[in-house]
């Protein structure tokens, strides 16, 4: 197994709240991995501390043997690691296909004083750009939708769009939030489809659920938190079996 | 261009070709008719070209960036004491225009920069405000420096700024040629015509632009931005520095095109009209700023040469004078747009991709 | 060591006009999230207001009390400027209440320039005398201090008022309304709370406080003028987020301070510059102020609520 992400005795406090405490884990290149836990348990907290927006109060990320800059959302992408939102934060004035552009953002280099010569460099960038986020539309299956202004899209047609903008980051890791939240039968089916896939093309998958069949079925590793505190990480078919992870989904009677 | 050339109704959707045409004679032959009502209505398009850039520099800062900068006028402040004092007999030294515009718009951009580091981590009313304050910082100093040390001359202002001199051609002169006469006014229009439309182009390209789609994207939601890996205070940064910069080349032309420079041209009602240009015409959309701009200055002066008449022959004395009109209209115009129609009077449609690079249709 | 003792007795007489139209802005902010930009202009209005109504009084009844003619003065301000509050919320504000950000704050410029150019049609562009009906002859209680009644007056009045403000958010139905529609607008209705009669009274109240404010400020001065209300009403707006926006406690304290540094800093500005600087520069203290509390601490010197709400 090759490390691509380990979390080291990850920590984060809102005043007197304990969010995360001492959460270890390690994510190996090409796997999907899951994290899920009942409401509050953290799991979004995590996302928001591995890519920047928040600040860890103890503890660090190393990815790719290198450690992860702390508070610095664009340097964490520019790392190769993109995240999507529980809920789906696009960029509202602009079409599906500009979305994707824009996420394209951190790996092209035209100055402005390029764009106001529109020298070659900046054009063939900028052709090389749209090209690619027309490629990523057709692999998340909205192509069709190039031209439409994102807000005018269906629910799941706005979830691949977020995970399209992704992509076009050119992240080794990415990072869902619920990305099956509010989707019916079939979205979930086809979303499925297309985690495999990305993981087929080499990309290494982190994925927060709540929906406990689409995680059991997609995920190779995961870890159970309850309370911000990480209470079980194996297989699925082993953590399904977990005492503590039947009662902290059941027994407390919070609900899952 | 194309997107003036598209808001002109019926025209525009169906034949964009015969549209931009229009644009184009419209622009080439507006200060020829306006003479024929008389000089000061040339003047008056001069002036409206001149807030055109003012419009289209505070309208990528606004409409692009999303950050509500109310000290704009500041940076056109500094566009023109650069002149007034690298360029007027006030410190006697005489700098060619060449060489003092760029410096003008290097200052600006500088204040811009100075501006911006501390008050970018601020949320949108916030940075109205303090941005509001600048403004007035600025205005105070102009209007205290000359004491001690003599420096801005105080309320007063320079006066004799030179004027614009083109490598040996001097805009402020009438050329004459047999009994033809051509008016300074028109060169100082074709001029400023010509800096609007580079400014235009220069504009659009930014829109369309990894640059463009950065600042839509912060402007649209900040958070996601930054998850795509957008350095977002860097985007800012470089808004409030190339907004300023056209606010200071704005300032150049003004000073040297008014001849003299005082802090009254630069208060904190001149930050709110050039704002109001914007909205009116519609943040975020170059078309927009540039009619809005039009109008707005084109307006009050219909205003004053009908409602100062009608006034005098109804009542026998003016109520309302030409001032009061006009803050009544940019007051009026800002409130009711935002109630009635958000988006302005051209709302944005704004583009920020070019499909056709690749063969794909364009977007209708 | 006396001229330090009468800038702060300035500073506080100012101060204390500043915290009550302070306490404007930061109950509008506390329940919309609004930065009512043309709260300033509310005490222009109510200045006018009231020179217009005392004057005409003195022209018909020459022996009216002066006391009597500013008590009937500064009610009329008050009524004028609770309407126009009123209209302003119900014509502008309500609309936009779900608007993207920008777009209140942008009306509520246009609102202040626009009330600042009726009152330019009404009032003139000239500059009026305020009828001193207090007196203003200085006393001194310590050599070399000087106060006069009205500056007392001043002081009394706005702590007053302000006592009685905290009364009425704190004590009564009414006050708990309030702080349940600043927490939560929905969960407030649910309670059966009426939420868009709670803001309109928290503008009509607000509007009270800057008339009254208005009134006095054109009475220590003696003038007062169309474009009177700009600068209190921003520095007000500096009071409110130094001592952190949405908390009245903080807006009160906000003001004295600011008027505490406004009247020292002019003091000596000349000497902290070497000459360089003087007191025209005045009015910078409230902006650099502004800027280094939101820059340094946004939630101001007594906020601790942390309004993420734009």
């Amino acid at each position: 197994m090759i490390k691509l992400l380990e979390a080291r005795n990850i920590g984060k406090r809102f005043g007197g709240l304990t969010a995360l405490s001492e959460v270890s884990l390690t994510i190996a290149k090409g796997e999907v991995y899951g994290l899920i836990g009942p409401n509050g348990a953290g799991k979004t907290t995590f996302f928001n501390v591995l890519t920047g927006a928040y600040i860890p109060d103890e503890g660090e990320f190393v990815f790719n043997g290198i450690e992860l800059p702390v508070g610095k959302p664009h340097l964490v992408v520019e790392a190769g690691i993109a995240r999507t939102f529980q809920n789906i934060r696009l960029f509202g004035q602009m079409t599906a296909l500009e979305n994707v552009m824009a996420g394209h953002h951190i790996r092209t280099k035209a100055s402005v004083w390029g764009i106001l010569t529109q020298n070659k460099h900046t054009r063939e960038e900028e052709r090389l750009t749209t090209e690619r986020a027309y490629e990523l539309l057709k692999y998340v299956g909205i192509e069709r939708f190039a031209d439409t202004v994102c807000k005018n899209l269906s629910y799941g047609d706005q979830r691949r769009l977020e995970i399209a903008r992704a992509l076009a980051t050119e992240p080794q890791l990415l990072a869902l939030d619920e990305p099956a939240a509010g989707m019916n039968a079939t979205e979930t089916t086809q979303l499925k489809a297309l985690i495999e896939q990305i993981r087929h093309d080499g990309v290494t998958v982190l994925l927060i659920e709540h929906d406990v069949k689409l995680v059991m079925g997609l995920c190779d590793r995961l870890t159970v938190l309850d309370f911000g505190k990480k209470i079980a990480e194996d297989v699925p078919s082993v953590v399904q079996k977990n005492e503590a992870v039947i009662n902290a989904y059941l027994g407390g009677g919070k609900h899952a | 261009m194309d997107q003036l050339a598209e808001a002109i109704p019926y025209l525009g959707k169906r034949n964009p070709k015969a549209a931009r045409w229009l644009v184009i004679i419209i622009a080439l032959v507006a200060p020829i008719i306006a003479m024929m009502f008389g000089r000061t209505w040339v003047r008056i398009l001069d002036f409206a070209l001149l807030y055109m850039m003012l419009a289209l520099g505070l309208n990528l800062v606004v409409g692009f960036a999303g950050l509500l900068d109310l000290g704009y006028i500041a940076f056109y402040a500094v566009g023109a004491y650069t002149w007034a004092f690298l360029a007027s007999p006030h410190f006697g030294v005489h700098f060619p225009f060449w060489a003092v515009l760029p410096l003008g718009a290097g200052f600006a951009a500088l204040a811009g920069i100075i501006l911006g580091f501390p008050v970018l981590r601020l949320r949108g009313d916030y940075l109205a405000i303090v941005t509001l304050g600048f403004g007035e910082i600025v205005r105070i100093f102009m209007n205290n420096l000359n004491y001690p040390v003599n420096i801005t001359n105080g309320p007063q202002g320079i006066n004799a700024l030179d004027s614009m001199n083109l490598f040996g051609w001097d805009l402020a002169k009438s050329l004459t040629i047999g009994d033809f006469q051509i008016h300074s006014l028109y060169f100082y229009y074709y001029f400023f015509l010509a800096c609007v439309v580079g400014s235009i182009i220069f504009i659009q390209r930014l829109q369309i632009s990894r640059v463009g789609r950065a600042w839509a994207a912060m402007r649209d939601d900040e958070l996601a931005a930054k998850a795509i890996g957008i350095n977002t205070r860097n985007l800012k940064l470089l808004a409030f520095s190339l907004g300023a910069t056209f606010g200071g080349v704005a300032g150049g032309l003004f000073g040297s095109f008014q001849g003299f420079v005082s802090p009254e041209s630069f208060s904190l009602m001149e930050s709110i009209a050039v704002l109001t240009m914007v909205v009116f015409g519609g943040m975020g959309n170059i078309a927009g700023a540039v009619i809005g701009a039009l109008i707005l200055t084109a307006l009050p002066e219909i205003l004053r040469n009908i409602a100062v008449p009608v006034q005098e022959t109804l009542f026998g004395h003016v109520i309302l004078d030409p001032e009061v009109l006009r803050m009544l209209l940019l007051s009026l115009a800002m409130i009711l747009m935002m109630l009635l129609r958000p988006g302005g009077l051209i709302p944005a449609h704004a583009r920020y991709s070019r499909p056709e690079l690749v063969g794909k249709g364009v977007r209708t | 060591m006396e001229t330090l003792l009468q800038q702060l007795l300035n500073g506080l007489v100012v101060g204390s006009v500043y915290a009550l139209v302070a306490l404007g802005y930061t109950m509008v902010y506390g329940i919309l999230g609004l930065i009512n930009f043309a709260h300033g202009e509310v005490l222009m209005v109510g200045a006018l207001t009231a020179l217009t109504v005392i004057s005409t009084l003195m022209g018909i009844a020459p022996d009216t009390p002066p006391l009597l003619l500013l008590g009937v003065g500064l009610l009329a301000a008050m009524v004028v400027c609770m309407i126009v509050a009123f209209l302003m919320e119900r014509l502008a504000y309500r609309k936009l209440r779900n608007a993207p950000r920008l777009a209140p704050l942008i009306t509520a410029i246009g609102v202040s320039f626009l009330l600042q150019t009726l009152a330019m049609i009404v009032w003139g562009r000239n500059y009026h005398t305020f009828p001193q009906l207090i007196s203003t002859t200085p006393m001194q209680p310590i050599e070399g201090v000087f106060i006069n009644p009205i500056q007392i007056t001043t002081i009394v009045a706005s702590a007053v008022i302000m006592v009685g403000l905290v009364l009425l958010v704190t004590r009564t139905k009414l006050g708990r309304a309030m702080r349940a529609t600043a927490e939560n607008h929905r969960v407030a209705s649910l309670m059966g709370v009426d939420v868009n009669k709670i803001i309109a009274l928290t503008f009509v109240l607000g509007a009270a406080l800057a008339a009254v404010a208005g009134v006095l400020f054109a009475s220590n001065y003696g003038i007062a003028h169309y474009a009177m209300g700009f600068m209190p009403g921003l520095k007000a707006f500096t009071a409110a987020v130094l001592g952190g926006i949405g908390n009245l406690g903080g807006a009160m304290l906000g003001g004295i301070v600011l008027g505490l540094v406004e009247a020292v800093g002019a003091g000596y500005i000349e000497h902290l510059t070497f000459g360089f600087l003087n007191s025209s520069y005045q009015d910078i203290f409230a902006f650099v102020i502004l800027g280094i509390v939101l820059i340094f601490r946004p939630t101001g010197l007594l906020g601790e609520r942390v309004s993420d709400r734009a």
